[in-house]
This record gives C-alpha cells, sequence and structure tokens, in this order.
C-alpha cells in the first residue's frame, strides 16, 4: 500500500457491512444510484474520507476519480469530519454586497476553524455556500436547518456562544 | 450498410449546403470549405475517439435567423437554418470566449514545452488576439512532476476534457475526471494524487490530445545531455520502429516518410558512442514469443499468450486484472532486452564495465518512460535502460543541438545489435508483432519454409480484430486490440473463460506505437497515423530478409552468448515478471 490515505481496510467494518447491505439492496444498475449511496455512506460515516470513496468506487465499479467527482461536486458531501453544527454562511451576489465576507470573517476568528475545516472542539464546521434562496434576508447564515437572516458580524458572538452554552448544558 | 437520413438544407456564409440530418454545423461547414476554428472539440473517426465537451465555446458561429451565437461543434443542422461564420457577432464572439479562457492561463509560452506545438496558442494567433481585456485569478495547483512518464500542470488545463474523454472513454483506465464545480472544478485524478499513486498506465494517449501544455511527457533530455558530457560514460542509444515513421514531421517531411539514415547520423552527431537498433531487440523478442507460444501450445499451458511488449498495456493488466498475470508472455519489451545485452553480451565483448555504460532509447511512448523504472527490470542494481527520450524529446535534442535534419546524411547501425528484418519494422503499428510471431512460429511449427509472409488478415485498423491462420495441422486463433478499452473486452473474456483465441496482440495506442504518447502531435489528423502505418508496411516489404528468426546477427548472439532460445540464460536476461497492482 503506497498511501495510507487510500487503505480501506482501516473502515469500521461494522458500518461497511451496512453500507453493503444497502448497495446490495439496490435494483437495477447500482452505479446510476451513486449519490445514494454516497448519502447513506455519509449518514453512516458522517463523512466521506477518501478511502471510503474508494471502497464505494470499487464497490460500485467505477473509477475513483468518477466518486471524487461527484462528493467535491456537491456541497452537501463532506470529504473531511464535521463538527456537530455546520455553519454556512451565504457568499450569493446578495449577501456578498451586504458584508457576507465580513460575518464569515467574524465566524472563522470565534470558532478557530478555516473555510471546509471542523473547529478542534469538534463543535463546528465552517463552509460558504452560493445562494440559498432567502436573498431579501441578505446577509445570511445557517446553522445546520436553523436560519439566521440580517447577520451583522457583531451577531455572531451571541449566537456562536448560545450552541456553546447548550453543549456545556448537556 | 449504413442508413442515409434524411438531408437538410441550410446556407452557411450564405452557400448553399446539403447534408445528412445529425451533422453538427461545424461539420456542414467543412463540407463547403468554410473554416471554424475549434479547441476542445475533437474527433479522431478512425479509432472511435471523440470529444463533445462542447464547453469552450471557441466555435461559435450566428444563427441569423435567432440573432444568437450557438456551438458550431456541437449545434446540429436545421432546415433552413442561416448561419454566419464571419459575421461582426461571430467574430467578436469568439474572441471573447478565448480571451477568457486565456484570461487565468498562465502565458509563460516562451519557456513552455509546447511552445509553437500548441493549439492554444495557435489560435490566439488566429484569432488576432494582442492584448487580454479580462483579468482572471490564476490557478495556483502544484505541477505533478513525481512519475517518471508524464508531468501534470493543473494550471495550464483550459479544461477541455479531450484527456478526460481518451482516459475513461477509450483507454478505459479512468484516471482524469472532472472535480470541484465552478471556479474551483479542474480536471484532476482521484484526490488530487499524484499520477504515480494512482492506476494511470502513462500510455501518454492524454498527453497526445491535450492541446496545451497541461500534459506533457517528462523532460529527460537534460539526463542524456549530461550523459553525453560525461567523458567517463559510454553512452549507447537504440531507436524504436516507430520512431522512423514519424520524427520527420517535426522537420516539415510529410507523414510517413522513413528517415532512419538520419536519424542514425543525427544520434552519431549528438555524440552517442553507439547507435543500436529497437528492431534488433523485436525480432529478438520474436524468436523467444515465438518459443514460447508454441512452448504453451504443445504441452497445454494457459492460453491465450498476450504479447507484452507494450508496458501501458502490462501496467494495465497489472491494476485492472490482477488476476491474469499469467496469461501474458514473460518477454520483456524490445528496448528492455537491448538494454540487457548491451551491459552484458555488449559490455564483456568490448571489455566495458556495465556501470559506466548509459542505455538511452528513444521511443514514440510516454509508457516506456515508466517501465525502464520498474525494480524487475535490471540485472545486478543496474537498470537494463536507464533514460527513455520520445520522438519529440529527441527532435527538440537535435534543434538545440542545431542539428539541420533535413540535411543530415544516411548513415547505419552498429553491427553487433544493429541489424533487424521487414518483421521487426512493422512493430510499430498494430497486428504487426502478431504478423512477426506467425511468420516465426509458423516455420517453427511445420518446419517448412513459409512463402507467403503478409498476412494481410492481421492488418487493418479496427479496434479488435479476429483471424485465422492455417499453420499445418493447427488453426491458430488470433486476436488483435489496440486501444485499452478494446483491449478490456478481450481480457473480460478471457476472465469469463470464454475467449477462444490461442494468440492476442495488446497494444495500448489506437494504431500502435505509431500513434504512441511521445510521437509528434497529430492534432486531431487521423491520416497522419495511417500514413505511418502505410510507411511502415513498405519498410517491410522493402527489406531483404523478412522473417525474425533470418537475422543473421541474432543468430551469432544465440550461438555466442545466449543459447537456446527460451533458454536459461535467455530466461534470465529477456523475461520478466509481473506483479498485481491496486485499482485508483
Ligand atoms: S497516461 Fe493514459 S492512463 Fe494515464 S492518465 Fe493519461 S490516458 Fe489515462
Ligand atoms: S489537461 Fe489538457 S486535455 Fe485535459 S482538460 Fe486540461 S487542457 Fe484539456
Ligand atoms: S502502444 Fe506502443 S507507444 Fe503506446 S504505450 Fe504501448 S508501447 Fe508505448
Ligand atoms: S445571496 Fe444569499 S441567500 Fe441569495
Ligand atoms: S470547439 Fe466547440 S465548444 Fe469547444
Amino acid at each position: 500500500m503506497r498511501n495510507k490515505i487510500l487503505d480501506t481496510s482501516t473502515l469500521d467494518k461494522e458500518l461497511l457491512a451496512k453500507l453493503d447491505a444497502f448497495i446490495d439492496s439496490l435494483e437495477g444498475d447500482k452505479q446510476e444510484h451513486l449519490i445514494h449511496v454516497l448519502h447513506k455512506a455519509q449518514e453512516l460515516f458522517g463523512y466521506l474520507p477518501q478511502n471510503l470513496q474508494l471502497y464505494i468506487a470499487r464497490k460500485l465499479d467505477l473509477p475513483g476519480v468518477r466518486v471524487n467527482g461527484v462528493v467535491s461536486f456537491y456541497s452537501f458531501f463532506n470529504e473531511k469530519p464535521v463538527g456537530k453544527y455546520t455553519i454556512s454562511v451565504c457568499m450569493g451576489t446578495a449577501c456578498f454586497v451586504k458584508g457576507a465576507d465580513k460575518v464569515l470573517e467574524r465566524v472563522i476568528e470565534l470558532t478557530g476553524a478555516n473555510k471546509n475545516e471542523i473547529s478542534k472542539d469538534g463543535l463546528f464546521t465552517i463552509k460558504d455556500v452560493r445562494c440559498i434562496g432567502a436573498c431579501g434576508l441578505a446577509p445570511v447564515m445557517t446553522i445546520n436547518d436553523k436560519v439566521y437572516g440580517k447577520v451583522k458580524p457583531g451577531d455572531v458572538d451571541e449566537i456562536i456562544r448560545h450552541y456553546r452554552s447548550i453543549e456545556n448544558e448537556s | 450498410m449504413k442508413l442515409i437520413g434524411k438531408m437538410i438544407q441550410l446556407k452557411i456564409n450564405d452557400i448553399n449546403v446539403t447534408v445528412e440530418q445529425g451533422t453538427t454545423i461545424l461539420d456542414a461547414a467543412k463540407k463547403v470549405g468554410v473554416h471554424i476554428p475549434t479547441l476542445c472539440h475533437l474527433n479522431l473517426e478512425d479509432f472511435g475517439v471523440v470529444n463533445k465537451s462542447a464547453n469552450c465555446r471557441v466555435c461559435v458561429v450566428e444563427d441569423e435567423d435567432t440573432g444568437k451565437l450557438v456551438p458550431s461543434c456541437a449545434q446540429e443542422v436545421k432546415d433552413g437554418m442561416r448561419i454566419q461564420t464571419d459575421s461582426l457577432k461571430a467574430v467578436m464572439g469568439r474572441r471573447t470566449n478565448l480571451e477568457l479562457i486565456l484570461s487565468n492561463h498562465p502565458q509563460d509560452c516562451l519557456v513552455c514545452v509546447k511552445n509553437l506545438d500548441c493549439e492554444l496558442q495557435d489560435l490566439a494567433h488566429e484569432l488576432n488576439i494582442k492584448e487580454i481585456h479580462y483579468q482572471g485569478e490564476k490557478m495556483s495547483h502544484p505541477k505533478d512532476e513525481t512519475s517518471f512518464g508524464i508531468i501534470k500542470d493543473t494550471n495550464k488545463c483550459i479544461m477541455c476534457r479531450r484527456c478526460v474523454t481518451m482516459c475513461n472513454d477509450i483507454q478505459t483506465v479512468g484516471v482524469l475526471g472532472p472535480l470541484k464545480r465552478g471556479f474551483d472544478s479542474v480536471v484532476a485524478t482521484a484526490f488530487h494524487l499524484d499520477l504515480n499513486q494512482t492506476s494511470c498506465t502513462f500510455c501518454g494517449q492524454c498527453v497526445s490530445v491535450c492541446p496545451t501544455g497541461a500534459l506533457t511527457e517528462t523532460n529527460d533530455s537534460p539526463k542524456v545531455w549530461r550523459a553525453l558530457n560525461d567523458p567517463k560514460k559510454h553512452v549507447i542509444v537504440q531507436v524504436a520502429p516507430a520512431v522512423r515513421a514519424a520524427i520527420g514531421e517535426e522537420f516539415g517531411y510529410e507523414p510517413g516518410n522513413i528517415l532512419t539514415g538520419k536519424v542514425v547520423s543525427g544520434l552519431r552527431r549528438l555524440g552517442f558512442d553507439q547507435v543500436f537498433d529497437t528492431n534488433f531487440g523485436a525480432d529478438l523478442t520474436i524468436i523467444e514469443e515465438a518459443t514460447e507460444l508454441v512452448d504453451r501450445i504443445t504441452n497445454n499451458k494457459t492460453l491465450p499468450m498476450l504479447t507484452s511488449c507494450c508496458p501501458a498495456w502490462v501496467q494495465f493488466i497489472e491494476h485492472q486484472f490482477p488476476e491474469l498475470l499469467d496469461v501474458p508472455s514473460s518477454c520483456k519489451s524490445p528496448h528492455e532486452m537491448v538494454g540487457v545485452l548491451v551491459k552484458t553480451y555488449y559490455a564483456e565483448k568490448n571489455n566495458i564495465d556495465p556501470k559506466d555504460i548509459v542505455m538511452v532509447s528513444i521511443m514514440p511512448c510516454t509508457a516506456k518512460k515508466a517501465e525502464a523504472a520498474r525494480g524487475e527490470l535490471n540485472k545486478d542494481g543496474l537498470a537494463d535502460v536507464d533514460h527513455v527520450l520520445t520522438t519529440r524529446e529527441l527532435a527538440r535534442m537535435f534543434m538545440e543541438a542545431s542539428i539541420d535534419f533535413r540535411k543530415l546524411p544516411d548513415d547505419e547501425f552498429d553491427d553487433l545489435l544493429g541489424e533487424s528484418t521487414g518483421a521487426a519494422a512493422i512493430f510499430g503499428t498494430t497486428g504487426g508483432v502478431i504478423e512477426a510471431a506467425t511468420r516465426t512460429a509458423y516455420e517453427m511449427i511445420t518446419g517448412k519454409e513459409l512463402k507467403e509472409v503478409n498476412f494481410k488478415q492481421l492488418r487493418g485498423i479496427e479496434g479488435i480484430r479476429e483471424a485465422k491462420v492455417q499453420i499445418g495441422d493447427l488453426e491458430l486463433n488470433i486476436g488483435i486490440a489496440h486501444g485499452l478499452g478494446n483491449a478490456r473486452k478481450l481480457l473480460e473474456d478471457i476472465r469469463d473463460g470464454k475467449s477462444k483465441f490461442h494468440a492476442i496482440e495488446i497494444m495500448a495506442c489506437p494504431g500502435g506505437c505509431i500513434g504512441g504518447g511521445g510521437q509528434p502531435y497529430h492534432h486531431g489528423h487521423t491520416e497522419v497515423l495511417l500514413k505511418r502505418q502505410i510507411a511502415l508496411y513498405n519498410l517491410d516489404e522493402s527489406m531483404p530478409k523478412r522473417k525474425s528468426h533470418e537475422n543473421e546477427m541474432l543468430i551469432k548472439l544465440y550461438d555466442e552468448y545466449l543459447g537456446t532460445p527460451g533458454g536459461h540464460l535467455s530466461h534470465q536476461l529477456l523475461h520478466t515478471t509481473y506483479s498485481p497492482k491496486e485499482r485508483i
């Protein structure tokens, strides 16, 4: 094995068995179901590390680059571990014009995680996304399913503090 | 039978055109002599290679009725259409699209390997671009220079996806593909791995169609210059069959000129101590391979036997069909055979320490660069071949040395490993290796003289061919495939126990080595490859000897040194092993 990241033998056996069962249950041309399989895999493993992508590629008899192409195309697939809360800051035109970049900057400052990265405490993953269709509320930021509109950089402190405190209580 | 579709009438630049339904505007225009510039479009019809990504928009023309610009390479003709290729709108549209492509390009043409051989550069010239009105953010991907065959400089990529078509649809290797999207999108390997961490075969077909300098061969000429400049080194060179049929194109000759004599004298001028012929190695390969085939047939061993002289194909089977590694012949490829003999036979005869020998191969091929680095191909820690240069690299060295190729006199190969037959000449084309092997196997098996040496049923350019050859009582079933996608089909049959062949010839490149990844660029003109092929068959025809086993220096080599074909020493020096590899 020339590259450790690609070693599929380190993947969790139990989760793989579940993924295999899911793939086996698919009807018809399995290659057509790539997106389903990736969703299932992300649901099971939390994210899609390279060796898992490779595993899926071989299982579906697809080139690795094809699977990686699909994973990297859609922003809802994560190639790196994700935090409990995904903070997505909209960088669409409307939001950008209203200062979304400042919001993102503040989010990065407060969480200590960069774009597409996870914070050290494992709580937050930061993403910049394209227009999410709520331009009237620009600038917009979402945390998991919750939408925050007309966010000012100053508001970010309070929001982050809120999630940290939920964690501390539990 | 080809069904003729409905005919469509349209006007292009006010000229009436009638073409079959489904024709693109580009092809319709071609029919009436109207040129439209293209970039991403590629159509190697004879080899079934078509890239239809239609994403560069450099080919736009104006539809007079709608006033819209349409991409002519993808848009099909419609009845009554009126197209203008030279309206102001069309001209400006093409300029703008090309300027946008250029706006984030490194623009370091002066020091780019593709300088003066680049389709992007040609277009900038053709569209009279003298200023770029847009400023794009330049890409900053690291250059992958880690492999032994190919350099990938993603920053020069214009996303035409020709390489993706080649690597996926034609070669079915699937190493290159599009990743991400929008501004971040890029044509790359999975996870941006270095090519040598993937199942890349180094066939170089992606290189042969890349319009820019984004994919090129590794540049090994500095190492060769260094060796030539080192007085302690004895530097030996050999030239592959397909090189002589193509190198002239780099110096303005029509495709299909055999220029062996000039190549040899040019190499001497560069300072090589001995100039040997890979064709000698090809004849030798035939003796060893035919011996192996006869042995496999008569002793009921693994069949079919697959030829093994194409290293890209060997790499392909190792990665894609690791369970079938007993089917390829164990023979090394011809240049590796010459390499090992130079460092043993030649070295002993001339009292030279093999450590002081530098063996250089001039090949049509990028895969041979990677092959030379294989751990299996060495003796006592010395690589059989030290450096491999492509046809293009050699042409550049001649230029660099200001050698006027066209004025070079004809010269001949050095004796010891320099003689060859017509059988070796055709190694460079699809079907050639197996035809050469059949000529020798026939006489080996029947003990009779083969009168008609031309096996026309083995020739052609169809991707998969099969033929029966009667050899005494035996009806030999022969398969031929070129292009790895075609090879895959034959391999799947073998895996599933459905193959009816005794022997199969496989070459990775469409057309065989004449279309190798290191050959002068064909820029989409397949007739170039066909002319090279004809030239090799003509060369064969013109040779006094046309069967490998009649090569006299070869007979001497066995008498003096190797012993018998397939014997102990032959096995040690001329054969190799394969190992299973991962698929990535
Ligand atoms: S060299 Fe061949 S196998 Fe490798 S990336 Fe290019 S086309 Fe694919
Ligand atoms: S690497 Fe070359 S052939 Fe491939 S997409 Fe980029 S420019 Fe086109
Ligand atoms: S067909 Fe010839 S040029 Fe192409 S990879 Fe094989 S040996 Fe090299
Ligand atoms: S631009 Fe942000 S929601 Fe539309
Ligand atoms: S050549 Fe037509 S879109 Fe590129």
